[in-house]
């Protein structure tokens, strides 16, 4: 092949390389050739739901730009305010489209930020989830004999109760420990600390199992043979080289935590008032269901509805899309 | 098969040390017994009096095994919020949340199953993919909102149906309540066994119909087709008697979970249950309830677990020639 350009030869390198090999323009021309984005452009609920994502996303990270309100100034929040209903019914004020809840806080604001810390609690829990996980599944895969056993017992032994029973035990035995400590600054690290317990074994299962088959092949012998220490080898060679899953792992599971979250702190052991997340609003609101103020609960319920199926929609497809049995 | 049983069985056993190793480090060390007995003004002199008494100076492994043996005759101390034996607690609470648990575990088989062998036999059908789209946004929307969304249709716009408590319940035996004798006993179990059952159903029908696609494509069922059976007898004898096994093990281990959610719809219907005591118990950090409610659920798991193995086994003869 001898007039083969440059540019051709690149897109032969298949999807696994090390992207840091190849310039930034060549990669990104590759992701829009592969194979995976062909499948997300092919399903059309994947792209709805990556849209609803983004759409998502954004109305959370950028809460303090664009919401209406701030909910957490309290020179603009009145009680005369309280739990005003919805624009289109009787009685609504015109400044707050989904009402306000019972302090007289704009909803559709007060959504908009709960939804910001319901996602950073997501995602710091997922990362510290993943993290715990990747490496004692490294560990377990690469250490093996005992050290192996035990991790794996330990993993065992977790999966037999639901996560969020772990959860609760967790929040409620640290609660005990630090009890003197101020929950509205500690309860963000609890919560995250629980939830990482909760999820780190999927992780390091599917880690170990991939280690165990990459440590026999010939790029890990031969560092090992030139001396490389185990802690690097883990690290640099073997790592990279076991994340597919991972990603797919995390993808369902940040809607597992979300959820898991919101469920904590509508019992009441999660996020508290002063930082409602998604979970606290819907509390705060159930309290008045019955006295005909739906609308307190319902939307942040909503909201959490909407972002865990866009999220688990996209989770769904990542794990067909790169699960080669199914292409 | 006696060795396979007594391996599981041995299994179980070293959960059961590992998880009361959790709840005795829980129990003696999170909580500490002593501080909770006694008043501000009693002296140390005499706090260190009763902690001998107590045995909180022996050696670890000695109150370990006390702890052990004082569990296995179902004593796990005093309740700090209520003042009261813990055990006492759980039997006053233990029918509501098996009532509950066993309705919905029904509620999730009576549904799901007919759904998921309709949208098996009917892929391409409008009614199966709305089913489909159905149970995903079920497995989206978290129990608790599932719960509150009832509440609000069925409690408060159309008041059919009552949004707390058990209703009126009747004593059966010596400490067995039951709510299933009475209509509002009956009314007000409808909405929390949805709300628990629901999860279980979506994650019934869609085995159900992945299990069905798959076996209508085997051979057996073609021949059975072939010989001019019936769909009714192909669908029902043939197809729907393999798809059983998964089902069947799925659903011993979602019982499990079933009681484990119970706890949220327990908290969203004011249930008076095991669960929301438990709740109630890590909001107010009361560890005797805690440790307890651990060594049960842990219990119950390890049992269900045990079990469906030791069913697993006798229903599939593949395992069996495996483990020869």
């Amino acid at each position: 092949m001898p007039n083969v350009t440059n540019e051709e030869a690149k897109a032969e390198v298949p999807v696994f390389a090390n992207p840091a090999d190849t310039p930034s323009k060549g990669a990104l021309a590759r992701a829009l050739d592969s194979d995976i984005f062909h499948s997300f452009l092919k399903s059309k609920v994947t792209v709805v739901a990556a849209l609803g994502t983004i759409i998502l996303f954004l109305l959370a990270f950028l809460a303090p730009w664009i919401a209406p309100h701030d909910p957490f100034d309290l020179s603009t929040i009145s009680i005369m305010d309280a739990r005003v209903p919805p624009v289109w019914m009787e009685y609504a004020d015109p400044r707050f489209l989904l009402g306000t809840d019972d302090q007289g806080r704009d909803l559709l604001s007060g959504i908009f930020y709960g939804m910001r810390i319901s996602l950073i609690v997501g995602f710091c829990s997922v990362i510290a989830a993943a993290i715990l996980g990747i490496t004692l599944g490294l560990v377990a895969g690469y250490v093996g004999g005992r050290t192996d056993a035990i991790i794996m017992r330990i993993a065992d032994i977790q999966l037999t109760f639901p996560a969020i029973l772990i959860a609760l035990l967790i929040d409620g035995a640290t609660r005990g420990i630090f009890g003197a400590l101020d929950r509205e600054v500690f309860s963000f690290y609890i919560l995250i600390f629980s939830l990482a317990l909760s999820f780190w074994v999927q992780y390091a299962r599917t880690v170990r199992g991939s280690t165990m088959v990459e440590k026999n092949k010939e790029y890990v012998q031969a560092a090992r043979v030139i001396g490389i220490p185990a802690p690097i080898i883990m690290l640099r060679h073997i790592l990279p080289n076991v994340t597919g899953p991972v990603l797919v792992i995390a993808t369902i599971n940040l809607a597992l935590a979300i959820v898991t979250e919101a469920t904590l702190s509508f019992l009441g052991v999660g996020m508290p008032p002063t930082q409602p997340s998604l979970g606290t609003l819907i509390a705060i609101g159930n309290d008045f269901l019955y006295s005909g103020e739906w609308w307190i609960a319902i939307f942040p319920g909503l909201a959490l509805a909407l972002l865990v199926l866009n999220v688990n929609l996209l989770g769904d497809w990542l794990r067909d899309a790169l699960n080669p049995k199914l292409r | 098969m006696l060795g396979f049983a007594i391996r599981r069985l041995a299994q179980a056993i070293i959960v059961m040390i590992v998880v009361a190793l959790l709840a005795f480090t829980l129990f003696r060390f999170v909580g500490d017994p002593v501080n909770q007995m006694v008043g501000i003004e009693t002296s140390i002199e005499e706090r260190e009096a009763l902690r001998e008494r107590l045995g909180l100076n022996d050696p670890i492994p000695v109150q370990f095994a006390r702890f052990i043996k004082s569990a296995a005759q179902f004593d796990f101390g005093t309740s700090y919020q209520f003042r009261q034996p813990v055990s006492d607690l759980f039997l006053k609470r233990i029918p509501a949340t098996l009532e509950l648990s066993f309705m919905s575990a029904l509620f999730a088989l009576a549904v799901g199953i007919p759904m998921g062998i309709y949208a098996g036999l009917n892929r391409e059908s409008w009614v199966s993919k709305l089913f489909l789209s159905v149970s995903l946004i079920g497995i989206s929307l978290p129990t608790f909102f599932i719960g509150i969304l009832l509440i609000f249709l069925f409690s408060v716009t159309l008041q059919w149906l009552p949004s707390f408590g058990r209703g009126e319940v009747v004593q059966v035996g010596s400490w067995w309540t039951t709510g299933l004798l009475t209509v509002s006993g009956i009314k007000a179990l409808i909405l929390p066994s949805i709300t628990l059952g629901l999860y279980q159903m979506t994650l019934i029908m869609r085995l159900i119909r992945a299990e069905m696609l798959e076996v209508i494509r085997t051979d057996y069922i073609k021949f059975a087709r072939a010989r001019g059976l019936p769909n009714r007898l192909v669908h029902f004898r043939h197809a729907l008697k393999n798809t059983l096994v998964p089902v069947i093990t799925i659903t011993g281990l979602q019982l499990g979970s079933i009681i484990a959610f119970a706890t949220i719809t327990e908290t969203v219907f004011q249930w008076p249950g095991m669960g929301l005591m438990f709740l109630q118990a890590v909001q107010n950090v009361d560890i005797p309830i805690m440790s307890a409610y651990l060594l049960l659920t842990a219990f119950l798991f390890v049992s269900i677990n045990f079990i469906v193995d030791i069913l697993y086994y006798l229903i599939d003869p593949r395992l069996r020639v495996e483990r020869a």
